[in-house]
């Protein structure tokens, strides 16, 4: 566990020293393993050895999620397939996934850094651990899991759903330390209530973990007063392993990004130009620690920026500030990843539907929902009301199939829908979070 | 080799143990674990001959030697290294090594026991160097190194030992605990029993965990080092509470 | 075929038994000693523990029941504190108290060994690629099977439940060869394949372990057939240990009860005695190496019978016959006994999918009377009335063969079949007559 400590407080120089490191190695391992990165360093004419310091890492190429999906399935690897322990995807639309793959050596590190996140915010074998994220294929579940465990604390693997039975086992276990969406834990407490119980007084709750999914300063702020506990931003994505990227320590004043295990660099997201700490941009990481799928200057599609001054809990590890937006239109609903663009895609591809529709995003209650508003073509508005709702369920079927989550269909008559000029507005997210 | 079922030996009245049963496989090395008073050494005792009164089974290579005379189980090949080494103080360290081989000189095995001699010279040389010398005024270490020699010199094919380490520096203990690894691992069975249960646990393959007269725990001695069991053993804590 | 501990698994029956006696033993001072519930069982029958001097005197023990457990909710039967315990398991289940499993590190130690030796029996390697279809969460088996195959060495999807479609497109891309599922589930999996017009060149799954519902020998070979793969048994429950209580080895004749570990016993559900071997009643279980939650005596409430004669295989571990049904719910009609779960089992081999039914059982003369009635909702809700005519006559022919019944297959509308059954499974009218 010492040695442990000792990355985490790495002095500056000697940090980047390993980062260096660790990158040539990186730099070595895909050039020779991956055909994307051969043939993108070759495009370039650069070589690894032509990598001196960080600052040459401008010259390399970007991976984005194209690429990745382009590779999918093995299109990454860099180990030999016998090695491979485990395989993660993330959540998200249409056909092929996006892929990860692990060797033991990946899990445990991913495992060691969730630790580490967990230690620094006061975690350790006394507290009682609910793990209220989607445990399957989604990393959120089973990577935090296996760190948790690693800490040393009772691990309530509980999952989504079974709020109320959930909630029982809080209170009857004691639960300390609680892993969730911040929409999850806003209707969490809604259920409480309801339940007849005291989010702050009938139980032990003394931090949570927030992460999946964006929300603001103001939500978190209201998650630790209904709770009166504190709450930690953590941030990950599944293509970097999952949570444990980057974690808020004790300061709670953004989230230190663990270097010594990635690079990170902000860039303009229009011309591609590293942006100097403070301004905001697009987050693009390098894992340094990865055997089996090392992925180089990754585009995240997340909007945030670095702090420049160094933090009081003494950490050199840079912190990032708490995700501002998406480069793109990517929504996040119950968890999965979700783009208007292949909404529109799987709709435009149904003979029926018009030329307009709409995406309207609510929260009822604790649950997320997504409103699909369509104009339908007007020969097939007439028929009977029966017809209508078989229509209704095939696009719900159709949407469903592809997307993952079920959405609200609803059919209206041709020019019913507002026209904007320019770029329209498809999109409606009323969900205050 | 040793097989032992609902082993309940008494005292007069007393009962020290209640129902044990335990076994040990050739060429294993068990440990036996406990707070002071939990019944280790009525344990050993009883398994040599020495407590006469008890029931239950003890069968020692199939073998049922439960009422067995001492005589007659260390001739069928169990030696013990007694609590507190009790070695013959008055007589050197060669004449204490050469009794320990008693039972073999009736059988005329003079050059066995003359080569059995000097192995334990060569594990011990610190005996070899001090073989004219009064046991009596041997260092804490040095006794129960002669202890453990004059066991040997038995011949055993199972060797009980009981409480090596009492009284004894922890360096010296260490010394000691490493002897006790390599009589094992160049194939001797062992019973060990031990108050420290960390050393216990590193040197061998299952341990046994005993609570006033009865065993609480057994198993690899690897996975007992994560139980909590052992403390509460030791400590005869009465849990009750489920937040402790 | 690998045996993944030899040393237990085929251990000689008088070193079992004598191993069996000193953790019996050992179990039964400490559960004394640290559980309310068993020294208050004890001192009631004025037994103390150190009189159990064999292994038949375990029948002087009362037994233990699910009653017990879910009255001792959250934590009256764990006998360690709360901070030796690292995971909790809860049966599944969304209604009534729930019962919660705690595991020490020992425990999951043990629970992952019995967990490799069941996969290891089915046939899985370090060379498998293995996909767990089950739940994650603290309610399902998918993380017992999941620590066990990351033991045996092999690579992992943890495929969770994500519906069948989207498993079959993982197990294709990532080329999985064992799959661990519910038979029912094996068979939706089957159906997609044909659908997607997939073959052997897409599919390399080789083998599967099945469990968590009944699966019997004809399911078996239609599993086999449909997917291509060796397809095997096992046996767990989640107040105990889900998966591996026992397994089944390729000499398919019967389930390997891992006896280093559990203590099983056949009683006459209704006189409680113990029973003779080769005699068919309810397996009773006793934990012998279990530090948080040892159970005496258990009660599993499912019917199986014991068999101890030689496996082929190798190994010396006691065999136990498919779990032919669970003893609440026994109906005898006209003499035939049977379970209502061999039933539905019936309806989602041939309609496809399980639907609520409820036995309704009569008397008229000396004849009983079966009505099943089947709540038709829109998904087995057909305009063709012939092809309805058509399932149900097959049913009830199936139900003839299999089980020796006549009985009368009724569809009934949703709001009458709440009506009339009043949410149960059997309405036996005779007790009145």
């Amino acid at each position: 566990m010492s040695r442990e400590i000792d990355l985490e407080y790495l002095d500056r120089e000697n940090l980047e020293k390993l980062q260096l490191k660790r990158l040539k190695k990186v730099l070595d391992r895909v050039y020779h393993k991956v055909p994307f990165y051969r043939e993108a360093f070759d495009a370039r004419k650069v070589k690894p050895d032509n990598i001196k310091n960080l600052k040459d890492l401008e010259r390399l190429p970007f991976t984005t999620r194209e690429d990745l999906r382009a590779g999918y399935p093995y299109g990454f690897l860099t180990s030999s397939l016998s090695r491979l322990v485990r395989l993660h995807t993330s959540t998200g639309t249409t056909g092929k996934p996006k892929a990860v793959l692990f060797t033991q050596k990946d899990i445990d590190q991913a495992a060691r850094l969730i630790t580490r996140s967990m230690s620094m915010t006061g975690a350790g074998p006394e507290d009682v651990f609910q793990n209220m994220m989607s445990y399957g294929l989604f990393t959120g579940g089973l990577i935090f899991h296996y760190g948790a465990e690693r800490a040393g604390l009772l691990v309530i693997p509980s999952g989504t759903g079974n709020t109320e039975r959930q909630i029982e086992l809080m209170h009857d276990f004691k639960t300390t330390i609680v892993h969730i969406t911040p929409s999850y834990a806003l209707y969490l407490a809604e259920v409480m209530e309801r339940m007849g119980m005291d989010p702050r007084g009938d139980f032990n709750l003394r931090t949570v973990y927030l992460g999946a999914e964006p929300y603001s300063e103001a939500t978190k702020s209201k998650i630790e007063e209904i709770f009166s506990l504190d709450a930690y931003d953590s941030y990950g994505l599944s293509e970097m392993n999952g949570p444990g990227v980057a974690f808020e320590c004790k300061e709670k004043c953004g989230m230190h990004l663990w270097e010594d295990n990635f690079i990170m660099e902000v860039i303009d997201q229009e011309t591609l130009e590293i942006r100097r700490d403070s301004e905001e941009g697009e987050l693009v990481l390098t894992t340094l620690n990865r055997e089996a799928m090392p992925i180089l200057r990754y585009r995240t599609g997340d909007l945030t920026h670095i702090y420049p001054d160094p933090c009081r809990c003494g950490r050199v590890h840079r912190r990032i500030s708490r995700i501002k937006g998406r480069v793109d239109d990517m929504f996040i609903l119950r968890g999965v990843n979700i783009f208007p663009s292949e909404v529109e895609r799987i709709l435009m591809n149904l003979p029926e539907v018009g030329r307009n529709y709409q995406i309207v995003l609510e929260r009822h209650g604790g649950l997320e929902e997504m409103r699909v508003i369509l104009e339908i073509k007007k020969r097939f508005f007439r028929g009977s009301l029966k017809d209508l709702k078989r229509l209704q369920n095939k696009i719900k079927a159709r949407l469903k199939g592809e997307l993952m989550v079920t959405p609200q269909v609803e059919l209206v008559e041709p020019a019913t829908l507002p026209r904007t000029t320019g770029k329209a507005k498809r999109l409606i997210d009323k969900r205050k979070i | 080799m040793l097989t032992i079922r609902n082993l309940r030996s008494y005292y007069g009245r007393m009962q020290a143990l209640k129902g044990v049963s335990l076994h040990v496989e050739e060429g294993e090395i068990v440990a036996l674990i406990g707070a002071n008073g939990a019944g280790k050494t009525t344990l050993l005792n009883s398994i040599v001959g020495l407590v006469p009164s008890l029931t239950g089974q003890i069968l020692f290579l199939n073998a049922d030697i439960t009422h067995q005379s001492p005589r007659e189980i260390i001739r069928m090949g169990v030696s013990l290294v007694p609590e507190g080494r009790q070695l013959f103080a008055p007589l050197t360290v060669m004449e204490n090594l050469t009794l320990g081989a008693y039972q073999r000189y009736r059988r005329k095995e003079k050059s066995k026991i003359k080569s059995d001699l000097d192995t334990i010279f060569e594990r011990f040389p610190v005996l070899k160097e001090r073989r004219s010398q009064v046991a009596g005024t041997l260092s804490g270490g040095e006794q129960q190194m002669l202890a453990i020699g004059r066991a040997l010199m038995s011949g055993p094919k199972f060797l009980l030992l009981d409480e090596p380490s009492m009284g004894l520096a922890p360096l010296i203990a260490a010394h000691i605990f490493q002897i006790i690894s390599q009589l094992h691992q160049q194939g001797t069975t062992i019973l060990l029993v031990e108050q420290n249960a960390a050393a216990a646990f590193k040197v061998s393959n299952r341990t046994y965990v005993i609570e006033t007269g009865r065993v609480v725990l057994q198993g690899a001695s690897e996975e007992l080092l994560h139980n909590q069991e052992v403390k509460r053993a030791y400590l005869g804590r009465e849990y009750k509470e489920i937040w402790e | 075929m690998a045996i993944w501990n030899p040393h237990f698994e085929c251990m000689a029956k008088d070193e079992l038994e004598q191993l069996q006696l000193e953790k019996l033993q050992a179990t039964l001072n400490r559960v004394y000693r640290s559980v309310a519930f068993y020294r208050k069982l004890f001192d009631q029958m004025g037994l103390v523990p150190d009189e159990i001097n064999s292994l038949d005197e375990l029948s002087r023990i009362p037994f233990t029941g699910k009653t017990t457990l879910r009255a001792s909710y959250p934590y009256g039967m764990f006998a360690v504190p709360l901070r030796e315990v690292v995971r909790l398991q809860c049966t599944s289940g969304t209604t009534g108290e729930p019962i919660g499993v705690g595991y020490t590190r020992n425990d999951l130690t043990h629970w992952t060994e019995v967990s490799a030796r069941v996969l290891c029996a089915g046939g899985v390697t370090k060379n498998d690629v293995v996909q767990i279809c089950f739940d994650y969460s603290l309610f399902g088996g998918g993380l017992g099977f999941h620590y066990g195959a990351e033991l045996v060495g092999a690579s992992v999807i943890p495929g969770s439940n994500l519906d069948p479609a989207r498993q079959v497109v993982i197990a294709r891309d990532y080329r999985t060869t064992a799959l661990i599922a519910t038979p029912g589930f094996a068979i939706r999996l089957a159906a997609v394949v044909r659908e997607k017009g997939l073959g052997p060149a897409d599919i390399h799954l080789k083998r599967g372990l099945f469990t968590g519902e009944p699966f019997s020998e004809r399911t078996r070979k239609q599993i086999e057939d449909e997917l291509n793969i060796k397809a095997t048994d096992n046996y767990g429950l989640s107040e105990i240990a889900w998966p591996g209580v026992a397994g089944e080895c390729e000499k398919k004749k019967g389930l390997h009860i891992f006896e280093d570990q559990f203590i099983p016993e056949i009683i006459d559900p209704r006189t409680k005695e113990v029973l003779p071997l080769g005699e068919e009643g309810e397996l009773v279980l006793t934990t012998i190496t279990k530090e948080a939650f040892p159970l005496i005596r258990y009660r599993t409430g499912d019917i199986t019978t014991l068999d101890a004669s030689p496996c082929g295989c190798g190994r010396t571990l006691i065999r136990m016959k498919k779990v032919a049904g669970r003893t609440d719910e026994m109906v005898t009609i006209n003499g035939v006994s049977f379970f209502p779960s061999q039933i539905e089992h019936i309806f989602s081999q041939i309609w496809g999918v399980e639907p609520r039914s409820c036995l309704e059982i009569d008397r008229r003369g000396n004849q009983d009377i079966v009505n099943i009635l089947v709540k038709v909702s829109e998904r087995i809700f057909f305009d063709e009335m012939k092809k309805l005519q058509d399932l149900k006559s097959k049913v009830e022919r199936e139900i003839y063969q299999d089980l020796g019944i006549s009985v009368k297959v009724k569809l009934v509308e949703p709001d009458s079949f709440a009506r009339e059954t009043k949410g149960k499974r059997v309405i036996d009218k005779r007790e009145s007559s």
